[in-house]
């Protein structure tokens, strides 16, 4: 039975109908007559790519945003919802990507917080007494968040620090944060994004949970597998538009996929046969702790040949940072051998990495791939400002900076074409376009590249792509990280699943399917996997 | 960009006006008798003033020699700061310039004046630099943050050279004070007036501020400097040493306050007091602060407080508080330090969200 669209008599039945809604930023339409409708007491994923709007919709119900135009029915009445305590008073609470919580402060502490309990007391006096002088019971705080989390099985300790707690528990605090101010109704912003596949299970039974008590959730992502075990009822976004609504049990991930990206199911860059040379960079039996000091990459061993594109995949925080700065010497490593061209790179600082031939652009552009505040031309001098073209002795070389920032802008189609303005000022694209010039300019052997299209439109996304191949085809032995699976199943030449530091297994990407290569992002070995579709 | 540069320059411009209007009103406030009588004092404060800081020669002469230290502590700050280290330590790096650089000399009797002089100097330069630089080391090392670390060096470099003054390196008076210095190590004379006289200090010091601005926009070395105090886990991904440069920085940032500190041991007492600094190392924050971070600017910065403190005393005679001047001071900084506001005000906020 296809998605029905209710009648306007029916919406009683719905926690939340969306109609018309329109919301315009200064150069998008980031909401085009979105209508949504969501059931009372049903998990509703609202699925799509960056930019499709999602956040956007959600943060217009939470009152965040205010619509250009559209209604708003919460329980089938008009709500004017036009800031935060407007939604909470109606029931909708919201845990956002990233948690609003207040590291030193105790988990009982950080839910109550903005809605404290006061001591009371028997005594008239001193109950009056406390009450003017707004004194908080941390006792009742304890025990509401104790019964709260009773009630709903989220179980946690109401006296752990926040800042001492891992970040799936930290999501769990969100949660009974909104509870505690009596939310009916829950949207989750990528809930998952931030989670071990543990986590994620985790969530998923506190959501069946809540479900069973009555609450309606709904919840953003684009990892399709999380919607289809998770979700009742699936609406699609693209670009601003719903292009599909469908309850979970008749669709597939391959037919959400469709609708999320569109009619040309798979943007696949061109690529030909292209035989691997000899190996540019081993990596043996290597083991990387992460900030939290545990062990987030556990004995990984591969070889990357020059002249192919090795993808990892993997659910984001399974060890592939911790991978990829391990080999560009941005961390130390436990134990194991990194090898470069034959020289040991083990424990050797960038610098020196990158002298050898190896570039790296990086997952993190803001924090690491760029210095924002430096001119565009600064930028492009990044890690070569110390010698020639760009110094000699000492000393920068001013005009050569701007020459070779200029020709490179215009190769690589950097917008505006303006080389001395703050790096910062340019869009997310346009940095990113900016990194990978500078990187290639290395004219490396080897290239780490770490989600290298997150956030970017689909136009910079398809020249990114290209020019990787193109690197490819050129030998360069690329080492290519995405949380992205069709950047990697359209870009490797071979694929590794990583999961929790480990390798499940290589892939030949026209050899799997994204079912398979997704069961083993969740934990399952190759061997497993195959296994599984053969009894199909 | 090119915008920016103009936004940095009109700044501190349109703070020192912002700030002398307000001082105006004051000055309106407490002068006497009728509103004609009052603009009159009004003019009298600011003429005098102004008279009192570039009047005359030996007026210039003392402005000059006020913002001879102001211009390398402003330099010593405002360096640290490029490199996002914040150097609140100048006032302590100074005082162990001074005190090595006139150990020093004093006892540079048998040197010709072409050694004693650049050895005196190296010498309090590398004595702050080396203060700095355990500062730099902790930061680096163990992430002790600079602030604290600095402050902390401050009062054992005063109780050092209090010691120091009172008993080992005591001229015998009994007054804390140290002997005085090899003649061969004096700085000579730039220009003389009556009893001013003014050292090449001045001269050093502005050679000191192209030196750094060379080194900030010239040099691949200012180029690891700026990165690091903007973004460090950029620089280090460009395969810039961030503990390295954090020590360099501090030690750079150090020396200059030592030569501060030096120059006015060898150049204007010609002995060590053991409090010489009088807070010319907090002022480094000041100044650095209205320059913008700039070597130029600085100078300009240093100009304008020397100016004002001396201006400030010609301006007592007038009957108008040295205070003022303090206020004024304050006043500019506040105005320096919360910029947008100034921006609001030129309304070039609006403008800059164009783009």
């Amino acid at each position: 039975m296809p998605f029905k669209i209710p009648d306007a008599n029916e919406y009683d039945k719905y926690a939340v109908v969306m109609k018309g809604i329109v919301k315009k930023f200064p150069k998008v339409l980031a909401n085009d007559n979105v209508d949504l409708y969501v059931k009372k007491g049903e998990i509703h994923a609202i699925v799509g790519e960056n930019g499709a709007g999602k956040s956007t919709l959600m943060n217009q119900l939470y009152g965040l945003y205010n619509a250009d135009s559209g209604t708003i029915l919460i329980d089938g009445e008009a709500k004017d919802i036009s800031n935060p305590r407007d939604a909470i008073n109606v029931g909708i609470g919201m845990v956002h990507q990233h948690f609003m919580l207040v590291g030193p402060l105790t988990v009982a502490e950080n839910i109550v917080l903005g809605n404290e309990p006061l001591v009371s007391s028997e005594n008239k006096f001193l109950n009056s007494l406390a009450r003017t002088a707004d004194l908080f019971s941390l006792k009742k705080a304890r025990k509401e968040v104790k019964r709260i989390s009773d009630e709903y099985g989220l179980e946690v300790d109401v006296d752990a620090k926040i800042e001492d707690l891992p970040v799936g528990t930290q999501q769990r605090v969100e949660i009974l944060k909104t509870l505690y101010r009596g939310a009916e109704i829950l949207i989750l912003d990528e809930p998952t994004a931030v989670l071990t596949p543990q986590e994620t299970e985790e969530l998923f039974v506190v959501l069946r949970n809540l479900q069973k008590a009555g609450k309606t959730v709904i919840f953003i992502t684009h990892k399709l597998n999380e919607v289809i075990s998770v979700s009742n009822n699936v609406t699609v976004m693209r670009l601003g538009k719903v292009t599909g609504r469908i309850p979970t049990n008749e669709t597939s991930p391959k037919e959400l996929a469709n609708m999320m990206v569109g009619r040309e199911v798979l943007l696949r860059v061109k690529k030909d046969v292209h035989m691997p040379k000899e190996v540019v960079l081993d990596v043996d039996e290597l083991s990387v702790k992460d900030n939290r000091h545990l062990m987030a990459v556990d004995k990984i061993s591969f070889k990357l040949r020059k002249g192919e594109i090795l993808g990892i995949a993997g659910v984001a925080g399974n060890g592939q940072t911790e991978l990829i700065e391990s080999i560009a010497g941005l961390r130390k490593s436990e134990s194991g051998k990194v090898t470069l061209k034959d020289v040991d790179i083990t424990s050797s600082a960038p610098r020196e990495i990158r002298e050898l031939g190896l570039s790296h652009i990086a997952e993190d552009r803001f924090k690491y791939a760029m210095v924002k505040e430096f001119s565009v031309a600064y930028n492009i001098a990044l890690g070569r400002h110390y010698r020639a073209p760009f110094a000699s002795s000492g000393l920068l070389k001013g005009k050569d900076i701007d020459e070779i920032s200029k020709k490179l802008i215009k190769q690589y189609d950097v917008r505006p074409q303006e080389i001395h303005i703050e790096g910062g000022s340019l869009s997310g694209g346009n940095q990113q376009k900016m990194v990978v010039a500078r990187e290639i300019d290395y004219e490396p052997d080897c290239m780490l590249v770490a989600q290298p299209t997150r956030g970017l439109d689909i136009g910079a996304i398809e020249f990114i792509h290209k020019t990787m191949v193109e690197l490819r085809d050129n030998d360069v032995g690329i080492l290519l990280v995405s949380m992205e699976l069709e950047e990697i199943f359209s870009l490797s030449d071979r694929i590794m699943v990583m999961y929790e530091g480990r390798f499940m297994g290589e892939v030949k990407p026209d050899e799997i399917s994204l079912e398979e290569i997704g069961l083993m992002m969740a934990g399952s070995t190759l061997n497993e996997v195959r296994g599984i579709s053969d009894e199909k | 960009m090119k915008n920016n540069k103009w936004i940095k320059i009109l700044i501190p411009i349109v703070s020192v006006f912002i700030a002398l209007l307000v001082a105006s009103i004051i000055i309106l406030i407490i002068g006497e008798g009728d509103l004609g009588q009052r603009f009159v004092f009004l003019g009298t404060a600011y003429s005098e003033m102004i008279r009192g800081a570039f009047g005359s020669s030996s007026a210039l002469m003392n402005t000059i020699i006020k913002m001879t230290p102001l211009i390398l502590t402003g330099l010593a700050v405002g360096f640290g700061f490029r490199a996002g280290v914040f150097n609140i330590g100048a006032e302590g790096q100074m005082t162990m310039g001074a005190l090595a650089a006139t150990i020093f000399a004093v006892n540079a009797t048998q040197l010709p004046s072409f050694i004693a002089i650049p050895f005196t100097i190296i010498v309090g330069m590398l004595a702050g630099g080396i203060w700095a630089a355990i500062a730099g080391f902790l930061k680096a090392k163990t992430g002790a943050h600079e602030v604290i670390t600095t402050i902390m060096l401050n009062w054992i470099a005063y109780n050092i050279a209090n010691w120091a003054v009172t008993g080992p390196f005591n001229d015998g008076s009994g007054t804390p004070k140290s002997p005085e210095i090899a003649e061969s190590a004096m700085l000579p004379n730039l220009l003389s007036s009556q009893a001013t006289f003014l050292s090449f200090g001045i001269v050093i010091a502005i050679i000191a501020a192209i030196v750094i601005y060379f080194i900030l926009y010239k040099t691949s070395m200012g180029y690891e400097v700026k990165a690091v105090g903007f973004n460090p886990y950029a620089a280090e991904y460009g395969g810039i040493n961030v503990s390295k440069n954090i020590i360099l920085t501090m030690a750079i940032s150090g020396a200059l306050a030592g030569l501060a500190g030096t120059l006015e041991s060898i150049g204007l007492y010609y002995r060590f007091y053991g409090t010489l600094s009088s807070g010319k190392g907090f002022d480094g924050i000041s100044i650095a602060l209205i320059g913008q971070n700039n070597p130029i600017g600085i100078i300009f910065a240093s100009l304008l407080i020397g100016g004002l403190r001396t201006g400030s005393n010609q301006m007592q005679f007038a009957g108008v508080p040295k205070h003022i001047v303090t206020i004024i001071q304050s006043i500019i900084i506040f105005l320096v330090a919360g910029e947008r506001m100034v921006m609001t005000l030129l309304r070039l906020n609006k403008k800059k969200g164009v783009k």
